[in-house]
């Protein structure tokens, strides 16, 4: 058994009936209605508990939650920069490991989280991340993916999926808008061989829940890639935030799965996926799209999910996959 | 007792960030600085410092690691040159506004382009804006008793604000000096543990690092303005108790043979001992030349620096940093702006000297002593030369 699975053998998971009570991201702050990503952040912290220390990478997170003299933090958080929450949590990390080690401070158990959005993690911060990830502190990182830099209006980032349309990436003429595949921060993440890496989405609280707590358990670093619908961002009603996301689980083109020790696990399987098409039309950022740029999404999905299949050994999977594709 | 040993000044600041018990070391390799940190690694491999040594992948997470490690209430150090420094401005600023305590040893190195991994001050003079208290070294010792120096003063409560001591790149980081050591008892004795006014801490939650908005921004910069003027007399204070305890004196303006010049070259770092050399050839033949060494450089002692030149008609302020402003250098728009509201007006020509490794030699001083009298006495405009770069 590996060092993750061993830290996580006896933790039983969250359910409906044994929901922490409490809020360490208290209500009151100053998200826009239907703000799946403030959702996901709230759900992540009551999961990992009070004995926490937060650093937090700019971002929507940071600015409407801490305009001085207000703060909805009711755990110890920090707020530094853009590009290096995963450098200052290694810091505090080091610190604590440090003072307990010579005995300045008492010995705690304090979970280390870090968070950032998909630009503060896909982008400008992806090396402070991997240099984190690389020395192994013990921390969480959240990275919550509304995917485009939705803080400062709507611009592009690595993680914007293809042809949305987004403010440096509007259709046009001689543009379908976002131009380039997301980029799979995830994979890249467990390419580091760190103990655990995980999906997670709104949509599925629980399931969001219980990753975020073993993220805090597993001994090492631990990353979890939350997708957070934006309605802002993403031109959607602010009423169907956590619509839109479970139908980005149900098309594949969000696919929930936990890498433990390394190994590939598939959260939920999807005998009956949907249509790329249906997500697609819940959302005005992709309605300049025609057919055969849905049909290109469409295959690319296809193709991702495949991979994703055999990496986590859904062979069976994939071949009930290979029959229907067609038909998608 | 302090052992006097033969030592690299590199080795010997090291030494002396692990007698003050610094809880992390964050840092990324850079030439100059490079023996700092690789002697740090060295003695917590060892076992001789207890300490987390953050081996991280560029400057500007050595200091991201340092704010959170400061920020949980640690003891922290650094230390970086030129591009590192330049990539970790950005999170320079955010130290000093967020009232981090934390030591950083500058290997002072130019800046690219050309690349060049030798001594200027142009990464001092980058640093110049970023709210960090900044003292000079001129030789190895200095450069021991500035880093007790520094930690005294940062964690000061009535302080709380990040400290550079500069050092010059190879010409001090790599030469071997003899220094007296102090003991671990000495240290102790002249810098107490550091006690946080706030930290991360589960039991007692703050928020660090919130947002500004325009009604409160400038009100907080305000405080952090506060914060650095009223650190002068912490630091004065710090050099009087430095001197009863070692019995070296420290003083924000270092003079020499300046009480009846009328020529004053000010200096910075350890060009400072050459110009001392050149001083005494020059009087030697009668000229009356004296010196001012910049020792605190943030923040800027402006009376001692006034009380330092107020009796000399000629100035000559030689840096190793160009402004690229088309009529000065940084340091000598600076000083001529204190004499300006000091209401003196002696005649200060700028010598950018030393850039990228040059040498500055005594007859180069002695050239420029010259230099200053004659444009004076022909009554030159005012401004600046490059000192022997060829056309």
């Amino acid at each position: 058994m590996g060092a993750a699975a061993e830290a996580l053998k006896d933790f039983k998971g969250f359910s409906m009936k044994n929901l922490p009570r409490e809020e360490p991201l208290s209500p009151g702050h100053r998200a826009c209605q239907g703000c799946a990503e403030i959702l996901s952040l709230r759900l992540a912290l009551k999961a990992i508990g009070k004995n926490v220390i937060v650093a937090s990478a700019t971002g929507c997170m940071e600015i409407v939650t801490t305009p001085y003299p207000q703060t909805a933090w009711r755990v110890p958080w920090i707020h530094v920069a853009f590009e290096n929450a995963a450098a200052v949590i290694s810091g505090v990390e080091a610190a604590y490991k440090a003072m307990t080690r010579k005995g300045k401070m008492e010995k705690k158990d304090v979970v280390f989280v870090a968070y950032g959005g998909d630009g503060g993690t896909a982008d400008i911060g992806l090396q402070a991340l991997s240099g984190a990830l690389e020395r192994g502190h013990n921390f969480v990182y959240l990275c919550l993916d509304n995917e485009a830099y939705m803080n400062t209006g709507i611009q592009r980032s690595s993680a914007t999926p293809y042809g949305a349309m987004t403010t440096t990436s509007p259709p046009g003429k001689k543009s379908i808008g976002q131009a380039t595949w997301k980029k799979n921060v995830p994979a890249i993440a467990a390419a580091h061989d760190i103990p655990y890496v995980a999906t997670a989405s709104p949509a599925y609280p629980i399931d969001l829940m219980n990753k975020a707590k073993k993220a805090s358990l597993v001994p090492g670093p631990a990353y979890v890639h939350i997708f957070c619908a934006c309605p802002t961002g993403w031109r959607h009603d602010s009423s169907i935030a956590i619509e839109v996301a479970r139908m980005a689980v149900a098309t594949n083109v969000f696919p929930l799965y936990e890498v433990i020790d390394g190994q590939w696990k598939l959260s939920r399987k999807n005998p009956k996926p949907k249509p790329v098409k249906e997500y697609l039309k819940l959302q005005r950022r992709f309605r300049h799209l025609t057919d055969a740029e849905i049909a290109k999404i469409q295959q690319r999905v296809n193709k991702e999910w495949k991979t994703l299949l055999a990496r986590c050994g859904e062979l069976e999977e994939l071949e009930k996959f290979g029959e229907i594709e067609q038909n998608l | 007792m302090a052992r006097r040993v033969g030592m690299e000044v590199s080795i010997a600041a090291a030494e002396t960030v692990a007698l003050l018990d610094v809880d992390v070391v964050a840092a990324y390799p850079i030439t100059p600085q490079t023996h700092i940190v690789e002697h740090l690694s060295e003695l917590v491999a060892d076992g001789q410092l207890d300490a987390e040594f953050v081996p991280v992948e560029s400057e500007h997470s050595a200091m991201s690691v340092c704010v959170g490690a400061a920020a949980a209430g640690a003891r922290t150090f650094t230390s970086t040159s030129s591009q590192g420094y330049a990539l970790m401005v950005e999170i320079c600023y955010i130290a000093s506004s967020l009232r981090l305590p934390i030591v950083m040893a500058l290997a002072n190195r130019s800046m690219s382009a050309p690349i060049s991994i030798w001594n200027d001050h142009a990464d001092m003079m980058l640093a110049r804006d970023t709210g960090w208290i900044q003292t000079v070294a001129e030789n190895g010792q200095e450069v021991v008793d500035l880093i007790m120096h520094a930690y005294r003063v940062a964690e000061d409560h009535r302080v709380l604000l990040p400290v550079i001591v500069n050092l010059d790149g190879f010409i001090l980081t790599h030469m071997i000096e003899p220094i007296q050591l102090p003991t671990k008892e000495e240290v102790q004795a002249y810098v107490p543990p550091y006690k946080p006014l706030l930290r991360l801490d589960p039991d007692n939650p703050v928020t660090i690092g919130p947002v500004g908005v325009p009604e409160v921004y400038t009100e907080a910069k305000k405080a952090q303005d506060e914060a650095i003027k009223n650190a002068k007399p912490v630091i004065l204070e710090a050099w009087d108790e430095f001197e009863k305890i070692f019995g070296r004196k420290y003083k924000p303006i270092e003079t020499y043979k300046a009480e009846d010049a009328e020529i004053i070259l000010v200096t910075v770092g350890s060009i400072s001992e050459t110009a001392m050399r050149a001083v005494d050839r020059m009087r030697a033949h009668g000229k009356r030349v004296g010196l001012a060494r910049i020792r605190l450089f943030r923040p800027f002692p402006v009376e001692e620096f006034v009380d330092a030149v107020r009796g000399a008609k000629l100035i000559g302020v030689v840096e190793r940093a160009l402004g690229f402003n088309g009529y000065t250098g940084p340091l000598c728009a600076e000083l001529k702006s204190v004499l300006f509201d000091n209401g003196l007006n002696p005649y200060v020509w700028n010598f950018i000297a030393g850039l990228g490794g040059r040498d500055v030699t005594v007859e180069d001083f002695e050239e420029m002593a010259e230099c200053l009298e004659v444009k004076a006495n022909k009554n030159e405009p005012m401004g600046y030369e490059i000192v022997n770069a060829r056309e």
